[in-house]
């Protein structure tokens, strides 16, 4: 079995660090990124077996990125854990609607969040 | 028979009319008029056509001229027995309009025009001056038939009874014609005493008839053997003089002004003119029978060079009955007096209203309305305009020398008062004629009557000289009297009557059809022609023309399509129909005006019902009421749209004010949003860091440590947040306690730099400051204004992207007022950010451990907005430049802190 790569998509220094140090211990690899404008690049490079996807970033929505993977032949079927401040219902169903695969809200319990990652890397 | 003695019987006669005409002024006073307005007292009263003239005049005529007398009667039989055509008409405007004359018609149907009223008067009073001249001649002259018996008297003593016989008929004339006021009023007494007179004349000439007849001839057949032999009954009058003298005496019947006193002033009731229409010629008739006896008579009984005017009365007396030629000079005195008086009373109702008191009005000047005494004025000034036209007549009589023949004067007369009849035609007949074709005809004809006719009546040496009679004024031979535009060869009247009356009509004709209405006449011509939709309460109706599902059509729009079909249905029921439409009578008319007038109003209801059953039945009240009718609903409409103005401004604030409520909630909701995203984002941080620790296996001292930092790190951020947003909304309530103090820019400057740590060692940036330029006195709330400038150098410390930071500070005024800039060297603020980076929340770049916000630049500008001053992002100084704009002078500052 090969090595569980992720991406993370995330532009709270604090945050990278804490999720890197959770996926980590499991023996996955992190890759990050803060940018928004370059995040779909870095995804079609990596092709990770997992995206934790904020939504407020610089350049560029979290929203569009999700949008554009899933209009992608390449990164329809990457799942993507989102992972967002703003804890609204709206929010969370443009989410599901996009074909989001897991939406979560910060803050987060570790223990949920790391489930929720194991369960789409299976 | 002495001249006393007649005298004394003529001044009884006087006295007797005196008596039944004041006797029936009383009469009718108590209300009891009856049979005073009969119809018999109407045809009666008609007979004023019947003057002197045709009492001594047809027999005068009849012997000169042959039968051609008879034209005389038949024009006026002509026009009685049309009665339907042009007599109903008049009398029914005359009554409708109150018309007091037959110049107040013409002025009133053609826009109420007092020129017209003027012109007609013109004509009038030189039509009626000969006419009266010719009755004080006729009775002068049978008054000295009597006394002279047939040789001439001097010309002295004639006109000294004519003028006595003059003022005689001015004084009754005044007594009973200007009792009234209102012509409107009828004389009663005047008329009873007219209709006397016509019985007295029609007995007295049947009298004399039938003593020629039964008498001197010797019973009927030898008298009709008489008149076969007489030259007389020989036909010699060509075809174009008969048809212009019957002509000319319809139109005189119609146009005379003192026929149009009797038969339209006078009428009491229409019907009247019913039995008029059969009398009136049967009187007619009856007066013109003996006519041809008595000329044949005359003719053969009297002395050669007789006056054949005065057989009259000269044939009994040539056989010495002096009672039958008593009797025949009352019937001619009856016949001139009831001709002048009727004639004076008409003539004198238009000078006065035409002439004498548009001029009194005028020169009072408006004051007329104020004063008590108008009545009066009418009245005194009627009685001097009855006293002129006697003077008229009377001044006539005595330059004509009396010389002229009765008959000759009367056709005169006849062809002035004609020119009338085309006016007066186009008044009832025609909407288009209009006000200046009428005077166009008036004043063409006239003058062609007075130079065709009138003036050549006063004789070939009179006023115009054989000279003009045989080569024209200035010898322009085209306008010679008798001999209009060279055409020579006509009989002198054929003449007159054809060129006036064609110039006259032709005049109107054109100059109605070029000239325009105004407004009154189209309104007047309207109610003139249309006389008989006009009047009688129910509108003209024309059934056939109209059908009912018109009406359902235009009921339904105004009721609704149930009610007024189920209107019609009623109806038709009651009408026994089996269908659901109803045969349009005018009672259902009446009824469905009824019902319509419920919802649109009388007059509208009453406009398009007469619309649709095409009865333009719409009078000068109609107008009016539709009028007021659509000023009510102006003013209410008026009154409904400014109460829906003032609706709409209201919920024009309301919506305003919704729009307000909307925005500050979605303002509010995207606050909480955004402070629920700031307080989430340390938050997070914290619980994943804390549970990271919580589990605590497998894990560096170091890390441990750098946990436990970065937890403490966002709750302080956490905190500081929380501080800022009190301290706005603190700000932005209002309910901000300012502490105003004095102090020196520059030690608020120093406070600011200090508490940013950008002093000294530990300065990330280079301070360019001048402090000679910051010693301005500066009094407002210190704290806050160093709290402002500690967020803008923190600012540029956080975002200045040079290599080697550096921020100058430059004080200096603007305006009068001291402003101070932060300008870094970095790349300054995208343009596109500039205008909401004053907004909460915003931030130039994207988080920063430990960074703010971007509360500052909120906070910075409600501060300043409570100090009274400003500050603003300058852009084009290089670098991020931000201005603080200092309060103004002491007293605006106080102003403003409150």
């Amino acid at each position: 079995m090969t090595e569980t790569r992720v991406l993370l998509i995330e532009d709270e220094p604090n945050i990278i660090e804490a999720i890197r140090f959770i996926l980590s211990r499991e023996g996955w690899r992190v890759d990050t990124t803060s940018d928004g404008g370059n995040a779909l690049e870095a995804v079609r490079s990596r092709n990770p077996d997992l995206v934790i996807l904020d939504v407020m970033l610089p350049n560029r929505s979290g929203y569009d990125i999700l949008c554009d993977m899933r209009a992608d032949e390449e990164m329809r079927d990457i799942p993507v854990m989102m992972l967002t401040a703003r804890g609204q219902k709206k929010d969370k169903e443009l989410a599901e609607r996009l074909g989001v695969s897991t939406f979560m809200t910060k803050p987060f319990s570790n223990a949920e969040m790391l489930a929720s990652a194991r369960e789409l890397v299976r | 028979m002495s001249f006393d003695i007649l005298v004394s019987i003529c001044v009884a006669y006087v006295l007797l009319l005196f008596g039944v005409a004041f006797w029936a002024d009383k009469q009718a006073e108590r209300g009891r008029a009856g049979w005073l307005r009969s119809p018999v007292v109407y045809t009666l009263s008609l007979s004023v056509y019947c003057t002197a003239w045709t009492f001594y005049g047809a027999v005068g005529y009849a012997a000169r001229s042959g039968m051609e007398f008879v034209t005389i009667y038949l024009g006026p039989t002509l026009v009685m027995v049309g009665w339907w055509v042009i007599l109903r008409r008049l009398v029914r405007i005359g009554r409708s309009q109150r018309i007091t004359s037959i110049a107040d018609l013409i002025s009133s149907r053609y826009g109420k025009s007092n020129a017209l009223g003027v012109l007609v008067t013109c004509l009038a009073v030189l039509g009626t001056t000969p006419y009266i001249a010719l009755q004080l001649q006729s009775v002068t002259l049978s008054l000295d038939a009597f006394s002279q018996s047939g040789s001439a008297s001097d010309p002295q003593s004639l006109r000294n009874t004519a003028l006595l016989i003059a003022a005689g008929l001015a004084l009754f004339t005044i007594i009973f014609g200007t009792r009234n006021l209102d012509a409107n009023e009828r004389h009663h007494g005047v008329v009873t005493a007219i209709a006397v007179e016509a019985v007295v004349k029609l007995a007295a000439l049947m009298a004399v008839g039938m003593f020629v007849v039964f008498f001197v001839s010797g019973g009927v057949g030898p008298t009709l053997q008489a008149i076969d032999a007489s030259p007389i009954s020989s036909w010699d009058t060509g075809a174009d003089r008969w048809a212009t003298l019957i002509f000319l005496s319809a139109a005189a019947f119609i146009c005379l002004p003192r026929m149009f006193q009797v038969m339209v002033v006078e009428n009491s009731d229409e019907r009247h003119l019913a039995t008029a229409s059969w009398a009136f010629p049967l009187y007619l008739l009856l007066i013109s029978l003996f006519v041809v006896p008595i000329a044949v008579v005359g003719l053969s009984v009297s002395p050669e060079g007789s006056n054949p005017d005065l057989f009259v009365q000269t044939v009994p007396l040539a056989f010495d009955r002096n009672a039958l030629a008593m009797l025949a000079f009352l019937g001619g005195f009856s016949s001139a007096t009831s001709m002048v008086i009727v004639a004076a009373i008409a003539v004198s109702t238009m000078v006065s209203n035409h002439v004498v008191m548009p001029i009194w009005l005028n020169l009072r000047e408006g004051r007329a309305a104020l004063s008590g005494d108008v009545r009066h004025v009418v009245i005194l000034s009627r009685r001097l305009s009855i006293a002129g036209i006697l003077l008229f007549g009377y001044l006539y009589f005595v330059l004509s020398g009396g010389g002229a023949a009765l008959a000759a004067i009367g056709l005169v007369s006849f062809t002035g008062v004609a020119q009338v009849l085309p006016a007066l035609l186009g008044a009832i007949f025609w909407r288009g004629a209009t006000r200046i074709g009428a005077a166009a005809g008036l004043s063409v004809g006239l003058a062609a009557w007075i130079w065709t006719s009138f003036l050549p009546s006063f004789g070939q040496t009179g006023i115009l000289t054989p000279e003009i009679f045989a080569h024209g004024p200035f010898g322009i031979a085209l306008l010679r009297p008798h001999a209009l535009f060279g055409i020579e060869g006509l009989d002198p009247l054929v003449h007159s009557v054809f060129w006036s009356m064609v110039l006259n009509a032709g005049s109107f004709l054109a100059f109605s059809l070029l000239s325009a209405q105004t407004p009154l006449e189209r309104l007047q011509g309207a109610r003139f022609v249309n006389i008989f939709q006009y009047s009688g309460g129910t509108r003209g109706w024309r059934g056939s023309a109209v059908e009912a599902e018109d009406l359902l059509m235009m009921t339904q729009r105004l009721l609704g399509a149930s009610d007024a079909q189920a209107l019609f249905r009623t109806e038709a029921q009651r009408q026994g129909k089996s269908g659901s439409l109803p045969d349009v009578t005018p009672a259902f008319v009446e009824r469905l005006e009824r019902e319509l007038a419920g919802s649109v109003g009388a007059a509208t209801a009453h406009a398009m019902i007469a619309q649709i059953t095409g009865g333009v039945s719409v009078s000068v009240e109609d107008m009016m009421r539709v009028a007021d009718e659509a000023q009510q609903i102006l003013e209410y409409s008026s009154q409904l749209e400014a109460k829906s103005k003032e609706l709409e401004n209201t919920a024009g604030q309301l919506r305003e004010a919704n729009e307000k409520l909307v925005a500050l909630s979605f303002q509010k909701d995207s606050f909480l949003s955004q402070v629920s995203h700031e307080l989430r984002t340390p938050m997070t941080s914290i619980r994943s860091f804390s549970e990271i620790l919580m589990e605590g296996e497998s894990m560096s001292a170091e890390e441990r440590q750098k946990f436990s930092q970065t937890i403490n790190g966002e709750a302080v951020r956490m905190t500081r947040l929380l501080d800022d947003l009190l301290d706005l909304s603190v700000l932005e309530s209002g309910q901000v306690m300012l502490n105003r103090q004095e102090d020196m820019l520059g030690a608020v400057l120093d406070r600011a730099f200090v508490a940013t740590g950008q002093l000294g060692v530990e300065a990330t940036m280079v301070i360019d400051r001048n402090g000679s330029d910051e010693k301005v006195p500066v009094r407002t709330d210190c704290d806050r204004l160093a709290q402002v400038f500690i967020n803008l150098i923190s600012n540029a410390g956080q975002y200045c992207d040079a290599p080697e930071p550096c921020l100058r500070i430059h004080v200096h005024e603007i305006d009068g007022r001291h402003v101070v800039d932060f300008i870094d060297n970095g790349s300054g603020i995208p343009e596109e950010s500039q205008a909401e980076m004053f907004e909460k929340f915003t931030r130039a770049d994207d988080h920063r451990a430990g960074g703010g916000a971007g509360l500052g630049l909120a906070i910075c500008r409600e501060v300043m907005k409570r100090l009274g001053g400003e500050v603003d992002y300058v852009a084009g100084l290089g670098g991020a430049a931000f201005r603080v704009t200092l309060p103004g002078t002491e007293s605006a500052a106080a102003g403003r802190v409150g």
